[in-house]
């Protein structure tokens, strides 16, 4: 007998950043909608909303994927972290990192690559910068942050090496 | 007491004159030698904690209490007559709440003498109707279910077809702007060029550039009863509030426009867009908010666009390489519904020492959508062309290229021979060119296999003096903290943070005690439009001067409470010192204000005029190292290293951020992005992310970055100058060049893709 979810049928359960919801979507809504409009959780944004930009990147079960091209439920049964779940009340390194090396401008494309990078240095914990740089191809900046992205990265990861990047 | 005096105001390359109160200054430029406490020091962003936890809410994000969603339909035609409007099947759709048309909509001129929907479409994605519904999906099936009836009519897309004689006209009375092209003269540039002994030319064409910022346009709109809040992702908020109340008939004070953190702009969200007035239509009309954000497809048809050019560019040298005449016609295509177009001429008029000078440009409506300014219109497009015939000229009279450019050095700014107050250009050349290794280049192309090396360089001139009005307010509290209140905007380039600086640095108060308001015409001041690269210099004089005013205030409050004389106290770090009756005397401010109950001070500042007898420039060079593969086409930028002078560095932290933001953008224009429009339909081929390229992290060479960092003291109370756009203007032809140098072909059309440069190489 399949199963029936969606306004037409049963409520969902979702798990998103350690916290249970119970919701009604329906089944063509992505998964970057419902954190959005159902959840509150704006940190994720739309860029494109279909998968060329990476700003919906989020993690399942820790995992990053484009919430934009991911239905919500998709998400059943794993657990979701958005950016707002990266650090318990205080920033995790990598959010120091990008701070410190400036790795934002308009910061509409932060959340993305927080989560996109953060994912990565967790099975890469001494990437080198071209790795770094293949990790983040999917997210794209249009400020042009890259270069500070990949320093945040190795700040992150404990090997910048504290060369100026700006002389006088 | 404050003076009302009329300023002239340059931006963008257009000069105009705008009225300004201005203050009689309390503050004079720092020394160079002065050391700063906080300016000038790499700080990070004081608002990037909410950027990067994903706390901080942009326009797009906004949800109100009933709010609804809107969403617009476009027209698919380039050029048609639209005979009728049906929206009878889209108002009986349940969840939409309001439908707009030009059945129902306000007849009055949004553009171009042209309202908001009109009789006839002029490109594809042209608005045709709205509608507002309880969600995005009903919306977008309500604007399907519009039946439109088009007659199609021809339509035109190239700007010098569009000029010939029976071209469709975009708008009535022809498609030349201002029925006549735009000329410059100085000397005699015909006879120059007879007389010269060596001559060079080519023509050059420029890709349409699609500016793509990740938040695209689009606002919230509520009305409560007769007063109207918009919150809109835009780099304007005084613009977009006199645009939208002189519109809609409200009086100024009745219109709230807010725009804190945004996503991006580079030009394109400078002025109210359709999509507010739409939106404030439908929420009248509704009696509920209205949200309406442009999809990405959108976003890439109607938002505004870098024209395409096409440029006939002439250079007349003697043998020595000191150049005697350049000619310029140039046609840019700007679109629909526009009467502007960004001059492509600057640089062939500024750049150079050069005595005779002709330019003539014609600006061409076409039926695209209608452009927009994109970080340094039009410079980035004319110096394109000049850097790039620049180096064909330097080849043909043996010279190495830089050699030439220094040989052609303006000492004084060369249509007005004004003075420049300061120009770090030779400077500029030196450490680029050091950084690059411009003595490791080649004259000839040097393979290894199929893979070439090359080297080359370009210069950059810009504005960037900023200049009145600006206005700002400094608040101190009771408990010593203080509010900055500004009615500025953050396009990304962290104006909050510059702003903080100054006035710490000028106040003797911690960074930590300042909070700092932007992007709100009811409570912030009026603020220069976040174009032009103008917020750090017109903005942050004014914020030193009211941090200066609040100063004077606080140190006259701290001497009637200490009993001492004001010019016998300072603060630093919060504290007030000094000296009274020959013994020092120490107390913290916040100690002082806590005794004094609810005391306010406010200081008030201005953005005062610039000098009017000298020329207030930046000035920058870029030099680019890259590989090629000859069998691919495929171009790879190795290394970019820039080096520009904008004044005094007010955190060279951000700076570097807007350098290396600009030399990407101008990679991308250099070598990937392009509009594509359907010649058979007018249609935009790659109107999404996956067909228009932006750079990627993969994309990005490694960028080293030496600013000539040197206070400017003859221009404002900073000695800055603004920095957001010179950066991206000289990064296109010094790849370009470095191309050229590597393979040794002739390539005057942009952007490099494969298959462009193969057919360099292989004509046949």
């Amino acid at each position: 007998m399949t199963k029936i979810y969606g306004i037409a049928g049963e409520a969902v359960h979702l798990r998103v950043n350690g916290q249970d919801y119970v919701l009604h979507v329906a089944p063509i809504q992505t998964l970057a909608e419902v954190i959005r409009s159902e959840l509150g959780l704006m940190g994720t944004k739309i860029g494109c909303g279909m998968g060329n930009c990476g700003a919906c990147t989020v993690w399942l079960d820790g995992k990053p994927v484009y919430a934009c091209l991911t239905l919500a439920l998709d998400a059943i049964g794993h657990a979701v972290t958005t950016v707002e779940g990266l650090a318990e009340g205080e920033l995790s390194a990598l959010q120091q990192a990008f701070l410190q090396e400036d790795a934002l401008q308009c910061g509409y494309c932060t959340s993305g690559q927080v989560m996109t990078l953060a994912a990565f240095l967790a099975e890469n914990p001494q990437p080198d910068p071209l790795a770094i740089r293949h990790a983040m191809a999917g997210n794209l900046c249009r400020c042009g942050t890259y270069p500070k992205i990949v320093r945040a990265g190795l700040r992150a990861a404990g090997l910048l090496d504290e060369e100026r990047v700006s002389k006088s | 007491m404050a003076k009302l005096i009329k300023t002239r105001v340059e931006v963008e390359g257009q000069v105009s004159e705008e009225w300004a109160l201005v203050e009689r200054p309390k503050t004079i430029p720092w020394d160079i030698e002065q050391e700063l406490n906080v300016v000038g020091k790499p700080m990070p962003r004081v608002d990037g904690m909410a950027r990067v936890t994903g706390a901080a809410h942009y326009p797009s994000d906004l949800r109100l209490p009933g709010m609804l969603h809107a969403s617009i339909l476009r027209s698919p035609h380039a050029h048609a007559r639209v005979l009728r409007v049906d929206t009878s099947r889209a108002e009986k759709l349940p969840g939409v709440r309001a439908v707009l048309s030009r059945n129902n909509a306000p007849g009055k001129p949004w553009r171009r003498n042209c309202p908001l929907f009109d009789e006839v479409v002029r490109y594809v994605g042209d608005e045709v109707a709205a509608v507002a519904a309880d969600n995005p999906g009903i919306a977008q099936q309500a604007c399907r279910l519009i039946e439109v009836v088009y007659e199609p009519l021809p339509f035109v897309l190239d700007p010098e077809q569009a000029l010939k004689p029976g071209a469709p006209e975009v708008h009535a009375g022809g498609n030349l702007l201002d029925g006549e092209p735009t000329e410059y003269t100085r000397g005699d540039t015909a006879a120059a060029l007879q007389a010269a002994e060596v001559v060079v030319e080519g023509v050059f064409e420029t890709p349409t550039q699609l500016h793509n910022s990740l938040e695209t346009h689009g606002s919230v709109v509520e009305w409560e009863g007769e007063s109207l809040t918009i919150y809109d992702s835009t780099g304007n908020v005084h613009g977009v509030r006199d645009r939208m109340a002189d519109w809609l008939g409200l009086p100024k004070n009745r219109v709230r426009v807010i725009s804190d953190y945004m996503g991006g702009s580079f030009g394109s969200k400078n002025n109210a867009g359709k999509y507010t007035v739409i939106a404030a239509l439908l929420a009248r009309q509704a009696g509920r908010p209205v949200r309406l954000f442009l999809r990405r497809n959108e976003e890439n048809l109607a938002t505004g666009n870098r024209a395409a050019t096409r440029q006939y560019l002439k250079i007349g040298a003697s043998k020595e390489g000191a150049l005697q005449a350049i000619q310029l016609r140039s046609y840019i295509a700007v679109g629909a519904y526009t009467g502007w177009g960004a001059s492509v001429s600057g640089p062939v008029q500024e750049m150079y020492a050069c005595p005779n000078v002709h330019t003539l440009e014609y600006s061409a409506s076409t039926h695209t959508g209608p452009p927009s300014a994109f970080r340094a219109p039009g410079y980035v497009e004319g110096m394109f062309a000049l850097e790039v015939l620049m180096d064909e000229l330097a080849e043909t009279l043996g010279l190495d290229p830089l050699e030439l450019r220094i040989r052609n050095y303006a000492r004084e700014a060369p249509g007005s021979h004004l003075p420049y107050s300061s120009n770090g250009l030779l400077d500029a050349y030196q450490e680029g060119a050091r950084a690059i290794g411009w003595e490791k280049r080649q004259a000839s192309p040097r393979g290894d296999g199929a893979i070439y090396r090359g080297i080359g360089m370009a210069s950059q001139v810009w504005g960037g003096s900023g200049g009145p009005p600006s206005y700002a307010d400094i608040k101190i509290h009771p408990d010593g903290t203080a509010t900055i209140i500004t009615g500025t905007q953050d396009i990304g380039t962290g104006t909050k943070t510059i702003l903080t600086q100054i006035a710490a640095e000028e106040l003797g108060l911690p960074v930590k005690s300042f909070e700092i308001e932007i992007g709100d015409t009811q409570w912030g001041l009026y603020s220069t439009p976040s174009w032009g690269s103008m917020t750090a210099a017109s903005m942050g004089p004014a914020v030193r001067e009211a941090a200066a005013d609040a100063r004077k205030k606080l140190l006259r409050l701290a001497a009637s409470y200490l009993h001492t004389a004001a010019y016998r106290l300072t603060i630093q770090d919060g504290i007030v010192r000094g000296v009274k009756r020959g013994k020092p005397v120490e107390k913290p401010l916040a100690e002082i204000l806590d005794e004094l109950d609810n005391i306010m001070i406010v200081g008030h500042g201005s953005r005062n005029p610039n000098p009017t007898d000298v020329a207030i420039n930046t000035f920058g060079a870029q030099f680019a190292e890259v590989e090629v593969d000859a069998d691919t086409g495929e171009v790879r930028v190795l290394k970019i290293a820039a080096s520009h002078d904008c004044g005094r560095i007010l955190n060279p932290l951000t700076a570097s951020s807007q350098i290396e933001g600009g030399i990407i953008q101008g990679l991308g224009y250099a070598l990937m992005e392009q509009r594509l429009v359907d010649p058979q339909t007018g249609a935009v081929i790659n109107a999404n992310l996956e067909g228009y390229r932006v750079p990627t992290m993969l994309d990005v060479p490694e960028i080293e970055i030496r600013m000539i960092d040197r206070a400017d003291r003859a221009i404002n109370n900073l000695g800055a100058k603004g920095l957001g756009e010179p950066p991206i203007i000289p990064t296109a032809p010094a790849i370009v060049n470095a191309v050229h140098n590597a393979l040794g072909v002739r390539l005057h059309t942009i952007p490099l893709t494969r298959d462009r440069v193969l057919q360099a190489l292989d004509p046949s």
